[in-house]
């Protein structure tokens, strides 16, 4: 969007350079004053773990499921071939990788003991975590648009039974925390929905959906809002136009006055999403692992608060900063046609 | 071709208002009907009516033998024969010129892509604008807007064309280029319904003239009756402000 926009008259270069100079000296200090006072409690940065939480080489033990003794280990190749016997001469196999041996050969064995242990390279509870988080929103963003653009044309249509029930949902989700609807969904909803399914013999939705369903219906009733406005935007002259050419209601809307109420509607949608992704970290009061939880998680066992909750912000940060430049590459790619 | 018997039409906003009372008219096929009268008479009101943009209050509109005010009538079958040129144009700002022809077109009559795209090609050509097919109508002049519209109502091809003051928006020098394509196509024998204060138009190619003020056909005749003898006060009051 270009244009002439609202900026108060400039003063200068060297006005300029001096107050753009207190912003970085502002900046920095911020930042020193947060490294002396973690010095002062004697916090250690381990920034260096950081990747841990994303992708690690997990060790797995691998455990002997009869008792017995060794009776033979082969090497073959990089791993190791061992063979378990038993007391009735029943034998078993395990390959493990040579270096991570932990017996001999004729050592005796008991059920559950660690011959050895395999490295594999696993997910970080924060990439998990990120991974629901992105999961969650797409989807929710996916039906809330849908539910939204419903509802938002139920908002304007002329049949009375339609517009009461776009205010009445609109109003309803408007007006209540949406905390207290992730509970009302999970708790009661989620809870009726269940014990119905079970009664029927029919398997349980987990938790995950009913946090999608809060958030897709709390973020549809916005978006009914943002599409109303957007639509009552257009020009009430194109309706006109189109409706004269013999169009359909229906037909006029799809063709003439959504395209064009698109345009407008992007930009406020755009914040909308943007802050139903940041509204998925109340997930985790329904034991959802999203980003926010995992965090949590990997603080309470690793001690490293400070980084975690920073790269946790960040991560956001970055959803939300991509989320906006991808709108804004749409808007411009609407704009030039 | 158009029958409107007794029609009344009364607005509500903080008051009650009455744009159109026992107004009634018979336009025949091939006539051009030329409206005039003050701001608020109602001239607009009379002629949304005969698309049903707005629903009259009582009385009846029969557009080739069908009572539109029916409910049993379907109203977009009535309209694909009933074009409609506005003040300010209208054009879908989204769409090239020529999809502004092919739109309707392809939805409404359904018609082929490239059938669409003929008929539109021709019409285009017809009112002088093919070389900016490809162009959205911001770029274009006001003048050039009006004529792209009254290309579009004619890709329908309608048997009736109502024209709202289709030149008070222009400029001054724009006004002529569209005057002749009116012309022109008053001249293939379209039934039209026309409000606008050219009188040059009036006298050109109106077969009949009204006169409406505060809601009510006061006057009707000939351009010439009212060139040379027009019987009301209230038309010759308004005749002299506008000749
Ligand atoms: N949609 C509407 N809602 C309320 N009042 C209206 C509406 N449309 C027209 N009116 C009123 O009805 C009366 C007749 O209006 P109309 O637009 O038909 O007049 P007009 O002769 O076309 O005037 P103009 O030359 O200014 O276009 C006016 O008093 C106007 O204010
Ligand atoms: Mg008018």
């Amino acid at each position: 969007m270009s244009g002439p926009y609202l900026r108060t008259p400039g003063k200068g270069r060297s006005y300029d350079i001096f107050w753009k100079s207190v912003f970085f000296l502002g900046l920095f200090a911020t930042i020193a004053a947060l490294g002396w006072a973690t010095n002062q409690v004697d916090y250690v940065w381990r920034w260096e773990r950081i990747p841990d939480y994303f992708y690690f080489e997990k060790d797995i033990d691998i455990t002997a499921s009869m008792d017995g003794s060794i009776s033979s280990i082969k090497k073959s190749g990089e791993n190791a071939l061992i063979i378990v016997t038993g007391e009735d001469n029943q034998s078993e196999q395990y390959e493990i990788p040579f270096s991570d041996l932990q017996v001999y050969e004729g050592d005796s064995i008991f059920v559950g003991d660690t011959l050895g242990i395999e490295k594999k390279w696993t997910m970080g509870i924060i990439l998990e975590g990120l991974i629901v988080t992105l999961k969650v929103s797409a989807i929710s963003i996916f039906f809330g648009i849908g539910l939204g653009l419903l509802t938002g044309l139920a908002r304007i249509s002329a049949n009375p039974a339609l517009r009461m029930t776009a205010i009445t949902y609109i109003e309803l989700i408007r007006g209540s925390p949406l905390l207290v609807q992730i509970f009302i969904w999970y708790f009661v909803l989620g809870t009726l929905i269940n014990s119905l399914l079970s009664k029927f013999d029919i398997s349980q939705v987990p938790p995950l959906w009913f946090g999608i369903a809060s958030l897709a219906i709390f973020a549809g009733a916005y978006v009914a809002e943002i599409v109303r406005a957007g639509i009552q935007s257009v020009n009430r002259g194109q309706m006109e136009a189109a409706r004269s050419l013999g169009m359909s209601n229906f037909n006029a809307m799809r063709h003439i006055i959504i395209p064009q109420a698109f345009r407008r509607i992007l930009p406020p949608l755009a914040g909308q999403f943007i802050s139903m992704i940041k509204d998925s970290s109340l997930l985790g009061v329904i034991a959802i692992r999203e980003l926010t939880k995992a965090t949590r998680e990997a603080v309470s066992v690793s001690l490293q608060p400070f980084e975690l909750w920073f790269l946790c912000a960040i991560l956001y940060l970055i959803l939300t900063f991509t989320f906006s430049m991808f709108v804004q590459y749409l808007e411009k790619r609407m704009v030039q046609r | 071709m158009i029958e409107v018997q007794n029609i009344y039409k009364t607005f509500f906003v903080t008051h009650e208002v009455q744009a159109l009372s026992n107004v009634s008219h018979t336009v025949n096929q091939g006539e051009v009907v030329v409206v005039i009268g003050p701001s608020g008479s109602g001239k607009s009101t009379f002629l949304r009516c005969l698309n049903r943009l707005e629903f009259a209050d009582s009385g009846h509109i029969y557009i080739d033998g069908v009572d539109i005010l029916s409910p049993k009538t379907n109203i977009n079958k009535i309209r694909e024969e009933v074009g409609m040129v506005f003040q300010s144009f209208n054009l879908f700002p989204h769409k090239t010129v020529l999809e502004n022809l092919t739109i309707a077109q392809t939805v409404v009559r359904n018609r082929s892509k490239s059938d669409a795209t003929e008929k539109a090609m021709l019409l285009l050509k017809k009112v002088g604008i093919h070389d900016k097919a490809g162009t959205y109508p911001a770029q274009l002049s006001g003048g050039q807007q009006q004529r792209v519209a009254i290309a579009r109502s004619l890709a329908m091809e309608p048997k009736i064309l109502l024209f709202d003051e289709p030149t008070s928006a222009l400029d001054p020098e724009m006004i002529g280029e569209v005057l002749d394509v009116m012309k022109a196509v008053a001249k293939e024998g379209m039934t039209m319904v026309v409000v606008t204060h050219e009188m040059g138009f009036a006298r050109e190619v109106a077969d009949e003239v009204l006169f409406m003020d505060h809601g009510m056909i006061i006057e009707k005749g000939t351009p010439e009756h009212f060139f040379t003898n027009p019987e009301e006060d209230r038309t010759k009051a308004f005749l002299s402000q506008i000749l």
